[in-house]
């Protein structure tokens, strides 16, 4: 590890400023910054540390919605009563995410940031290939171990997953993040790779999260998060999904479906297509299965990974299911 | 020699033999107070990191460390340019060729994350950033990265491992029923929580290194050879270790590469390994491969076995994961043939591996017997009984004790095995298919000779003192209630001091051989110490026994008296007060008269030359268990839970059953790891382990752990070991994998062959 200066802001703007720097990197709980400068993948000269600023870890939950300061740790979240009641899914994504020492350390501003998991990635030493850390330097896991790599929204540059839970959740109940005053749904927070993976989100130098918000909904209020893996706890998804439902006053008929999948994508993924051909249905089990398969849809295989064009759809399904009592 | 009555298992929680006594090291770990080798507050010291190939094959052309040098803090950068001047120390049985130079550092790479530099700075994290800066230029070479790489091919017949009788081919084309399968295991790692490294220091020609050692003084050996200074100036000390599983059992290149740094600096020096360096700078279990024919009789009788194994080794030394070490021993066959193969790739060279050989060898036979059961259609737990195998059909010698047959029937009784419903996917609970199987697992009782040395204090509080180690599998606590015992003194009275090659011999802390090996020679030691005490006692002109005209005496709750308690009844303090002792000491081994010369004493403790297998004698001697399991697989998500466990286990006598329970719990719980997650990926293109870390190399948490029960159904067997028990901690694992692929194939019929067995296998 380099040596590097450590910085504690005093305010927002303190540390927008700070990080105007080259080679300045916000410091939050650290689990994945610090992960990553052992890795040798971060090399920051400057940490800016924002874990002393008033006012941005508050929760608060209300009939319009949530509003959750950057600070807030993933713990504090998934334990919130509010956040249970009004939003499960969410307060689902974050229990069942890391371990309990994580979620105690780490905030929601750096989950939403977090990384790639991607190996290739995460030994520069040994992989110089590496289109996200070193762009134009081309792709390792292409051709090599794709087991954990992603199925939906890849590019010839690049076919990292974006690994975390929170975002699908949030993705899926139309919530945005807060630069200060400039807001950004958190479907447009992330893109995908294309040619220029190393470009991760549309936030701007020097910009800091200073909260999420998540609007109320009926479907978020009946939502659940599903993560499958190999590992009961402490493992990303194989293949995730958060399913909030709405239906009409009959009980059956859906007014309003929200589908997002995690583990499978590079960016949180949104299945608008599901939705659709669900949204004013009665469900059943074979058209929820066969609606479920439309989450797919330019799903490409790299070989190790072609099991998850398998399981996401059924993932999907039963978390569809399981909301609308057929499971 | 007095045999203690054997105590009914888990009816005394006192410090006696067999109660159920807390590990004394329990509180100093929970409370941080044990110092580990990386935490050896030692003065003056430096930090040297590693720096890996990133080929699999070829040679290093030339190491730039013009960056490194200048980087700050940096001492010196070691490469194979440097001759560090150390000489080739024996293998495990203490042969060594002549004065062959040995380069830690080498300049040919034979595997993919191999140790070619080193960088040595004032700081860690000066000396992990120069390591970085070292650039090191290749010529590559065409690598062969595992088993199934076609430049492979099928290995080398390795005879020595290879067993049959009757004639296994013929008997199995004749067979009524005949199975076929090809089993596989892949390379496995032991990430103990504790990672390896070392501290070293020299003061002189003395080198004192602090490393986790499972065999301090074997280690010690390999020290003093590797710079060509005599045994007695190597001094190896490591008290505590956190974990080692077969890993810790001697010194690697790295440990020569911080001992050498060390002398060329005349600064002591300390190298972490890091987490991803584990992966390649020692060996895991290797990858393996396996056909098992079968045939029987259309009611269940086996007719034949037919096993051909292969595992993988480095391009540069060999070491067989035996797949055929179960085959021949667990059940009753007239035709069996096993043989094993050798493939050289360019890996790490694999290592032991809790319950080398036997561990994969079940995988395979214990699969391959369930698939038979199958085919004929018969109760997996009754094919077992019917081919009980009444002896050693291998050795033809009978079994010293073998409880198989109750570990099985004990086992299906607490489990509940009669309430299975025989058909593949019979048996649900919602969306989750339920299966059980069983696994049989073996492991054979090793005997060695080792010292130990007994000291009753002034204040009659004991102390015994071996250079065995601890690696959290209990040695502290069953030396000191061995010795409580014949010394009639609790337990929390004694002092147990151990790790360090230079207190007395003791043999390796592996192939679940070191208890049975030190209990006899601290119970030797004790007994002697004792009948002294005792001896003094009726004897000394000072001592208040010597007119009682008693010709014994004895001890119990730290009192010595007459028996029958007619007289003076003195604690030991009072007693060695009153004949004016501070101390008795007494030293003693279990080497046999006539082979107890020094020489006797290095050989038997710095090598395995002298270990005895399970045959040496009239008997075949080893530790038995029979799992069952239960699992829930997800119908659509193919996501597998063990839900309940019940194991029995014949490990003879019970030392200790809380800390023998736990050795078990483990070796089930690194058995579920390896029947569902663990596996180094492997990318091919590079020959490189690429889930090198704890975040991508999973091992079961919590979550992933059902309640497990476990059962003792052993009897004391003293042709085993002095104090009757059989080996513990290897045995927990073998058969566990196979039970849980078993029970996977009775949840799903589905028949997952390949280890792990991952969701991927079963959507
Ligand atoms: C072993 C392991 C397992 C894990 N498992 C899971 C899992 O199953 N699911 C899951 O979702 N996550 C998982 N995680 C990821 C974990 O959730 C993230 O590491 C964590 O949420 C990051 O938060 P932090 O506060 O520690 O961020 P930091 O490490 O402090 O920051 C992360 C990044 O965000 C930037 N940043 C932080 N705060 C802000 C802000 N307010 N504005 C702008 N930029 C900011 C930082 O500069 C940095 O680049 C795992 C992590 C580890 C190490
Ligand atoms: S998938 Fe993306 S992150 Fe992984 S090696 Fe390729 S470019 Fe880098």
């Amino acid at each position: 590890m380099r040596d590097f200066s450590y910085f504690r802001a005093a305010s927002t703007e303190e540390a927008s400023r700070a990080m105007l720097d080259a080679g300045a990197m916000l410091l939050a709980g650290g689990t994945t910054l610090l992960d990553l400068a052992k890795c040798g993948v971060s090399e920051p000269d400057t940490l800016v540390d924002i874990t002393h600023l008033a006012g941005l870890g508050d929760i608060a939950v209300d009939a319009n919605g949530a509003t959750i300061g950057a600070l807030a740790k993933m713990g504090e979240v998934a334990d919130h009563p509010g956040v249970k009641a009004a939003f499960p899914a969410v307060a689902q994504s974050l229990s069942l995410a890391a371990s309990a020492q994580l979620r105690n350390m780490a905030t929601i501003g750096g989950n939403l940031l977090q990384r790639t998991r991607c190996s290739y990635f995460r030994e520069p030493g040994v992989f110089p290939a590496c289109n996200k850390r070193n762009p134009g330097s081309g792709c390792s896991a292409i051709g090599g171990v794709t087991r954990n790599h992603a199925v939906l929204g890849t590019s010839r540059a690049c076919i990292a997953v974006n690994p975390g839970d929170l975002a699908v959740a949030l993705v899926a109940f139309d919530a945005y993040v807060e630069m200060g005053r400039r807001r950004v749904a958190i479907e447009d927070l992330y893109m995908l790779p294309g040619e220029t993976p190393d470009w991760e989100t549309v936030l701007k130098n020097g910009e800091i999260i200073t909260g999420i918000g998540i609007p109320a909904s009926v479907a978020a209020k009946n939502s659940t998060y599903l993560k499958v893996r190999d590992r009961q706890s402490y493992e990303f998804a194989a293949a995730s999904a958060a399913v909030g439902i709405e239906f009409e006053a009959d009980g059956k008929t859906v007014r309003d479906i929200r589908v997002a999948l995690g583990g499978v994508a590079t960016k949180p993924w949104r299945a608008r297509a599901v939705e659709q051909s669900l949204i004013g249905t009665v469900l059943d089990v074979e058209a929820v299965e066969k609606a479920s398969r439309l989450s797919m849809e330019g799903a490409v295989s790299h070989g190790g990974n072609s099991y998850k064009i398998e399981l996401a759809p059924r993932v999907v399904a039963r978390a569809i299911l399981t909301m609308g009592g057929l499971a | 020699m007095t045999i203690m009555e054997t105590r009914k298992h888990g009816d005394a929680a006192d410090g006696m033999v067999g109660g159920r006594f807390s590990r004394l090291d329990g509180k100093l770990k929970t409370t941080g107070g044990a110092t580990y080798a990386l935490e050896q507050p030692v003065k003056n010291l430096v930090h040297a990191v590693l720096v890996q190939s990133t080929i699999a094959a070829g040679r290093v052309v030339a190491v730039d460390a013009a960056k490194a040098k200048a980087a700050p803090g940096v001492l010196s950068v070691f490469t194979p340019e440097d001759d560090l001047g150390l000489l080739v120390a024996s293998d495990w049985f203490g042969n060594r060729p002549d004065n062959q130079p040995f380069h830690p550092l080498p300049r040919e790479v034979s595997f993919n994350g191999q140790a070619i530099a080193a960088v040595v700075a004032e700081t860690l994290e000066q000396a992990t950033e120069a390591a970085k800066l070292v650039k090191v230029s290749y010529e590559e070479t065409q690598s062969v990265t595992g088993l199934d790489d076609p430049d492979a091919g099928e290995g080398r017949l390795v005879d020595m491992l290879s067993v049959g009788w009757g004639d296994a081919e013929a008997a199995y084309a004749a067979a009524d029923i005949k199975i076929e399968a090809e089993y596989r295991t892949p390379r496995e790692y032991h990430v103990p929580i504790e990672p390896h490294g070392l501290t070293v220091k020299w003061e002189g020609d003395f080198l004192t290194v602090w490393e986790p050692s499972q065999w301090t003084h074997g280690m010690a050996r390999t020290y003093a050879e590797w710079f060509d200074i005599p045994y007695e100036n190597v001094r190896i000390v490591s008290p505590f270790i956190g974990g080692g599983f077969g890993s810790k059992a001697m010194g690697y290149t790295y440990s020569a590469v911080a001992a050498a740094a060390a002398r060329k600096l005349g600064r002591p020096v300390k190298l972490a390994v890091t987490r991803p360096q584990t992966f390649t700078a020692y060996g895991g279990r290797a990858a393996t491969r396996q056909t098992i024919r079968i045939g029987a009789t259309k009611d269940g009788v086996l007719q034949a076995i037919v096993h051909r194994g292969a595992s993988e080794t480095s391009v540069f030394a060999d070491f067989p994961e035996q797949t055929g070490a179960a085959t021949p021993l667990l059940y009753a066959v007239p035709n069996l043939s096993t043989q094993h193969r050798l493939v050289p790739v360019n890996t790490v060279t694999p290592g032991a591996l809790r319950a080398p050989g036997k561990n994969p060898s079940a995988f395979g036979l214990e699969s391959a017997i369930e698939e038979l059961s199958y085919a004929i259609g018969m109760d997996p737990l009754e094919l077992r009984l019917r081919n009980y195998a009444d002896h050693d059909y291998q050795s033809g010698k009978p079994w010293s004790t073998r409880q198989l047959r109750e570990a099985l029937t004990v086992g299906a009784e607490v489990f509940g095995w009669s309430r299975r419903s025989h058909e593949p996917r019979s048996m649900r609970d919602g969306r989750q298919l339920v299966g059980w199987g069983i696994g049989c697992g073996t492991f054979p009782v090793l005997k060695a000779a080792s010292e130990a040395l007994i000291r009753i204090l002034g204040d009659g509080s004991v102390e015994v003192v071996s250079g065995a180690i601890d690696m959290g599998q209990g040695t502290y606590t069953i030396l000191a209630q061995t010795a409580a015992e014949v010394l009639g003194v609790p337990a929390e009275q004694v002092d147990v001091k151990l790790g360090d090659s230079s207190l007395p011999g003791a043999t390796v802390a592996g192939g679940s051989m070191l208890a049975g090996a030190i209990t006899g020679a601290v119970h030797k030691a004790a007994t002697a110490a004792r009948d002294e005490l005792i001896g003094l006692a009726l004897n000394d002109s000072n001592s208040p026994f010597r007119d009682t005209g008693a010709n014994t005496l004895v001890i119990a709750d730290g009192r010595i008296s007459v028996p029958r308690g007619e007289g003076p009844s003195l604690t030991l303090a009072e007693l060695m007060s009153a004949i004016g002792r501070d101390r008795i000491e007494t030293q003693r081994n279990t080497l046999p008269e006539g082979a107890n010369g020094p020489e006797d004493h290095k050989r038997s403790w710095t090598t395995m030359a002298n270990v005895q297998g399970p045959t040496a004698g009239d008997l075949s001697m080893h530790s038995w268990c029979a799992h069952f399991v239960e699992v829930k697989v997800d119908e659509d998500f193919g996501t597998v839970r063990v839900s309940r466990v019940v194991s029995a286990f014949d490990c003879g006598r019970i030392y200790n059953p809380k800390l023998a329970e736990s050795q078990w719990r483990g070796g089930i719980i690194m058995g579920i790891g390896q029947a569902l997650l663990e596996e180094g990926l492997i990318d091919e293109r590079f020959g490189r382990v690429i889930n090198n870390n704890m975040g991508d190399y999973l091992v079961p948490t919590n979550a992933d752990i059902p309640h497990i029960q476990v059962i003792s159904v052993g009897i004391p067997d003293n042709d085993a070991s002095v104090l009757g028990g059989k080996g513990v901690g290897e045995v927990g694992i073998v058969g566990v994998a196979p039970a849980i692929a078993n029970a996977v194939f009775h949840a799903t019929g589905k028949r997952v062959r390949d280890l792990p067995i991952t969701l991927e296998k079963l959507i």
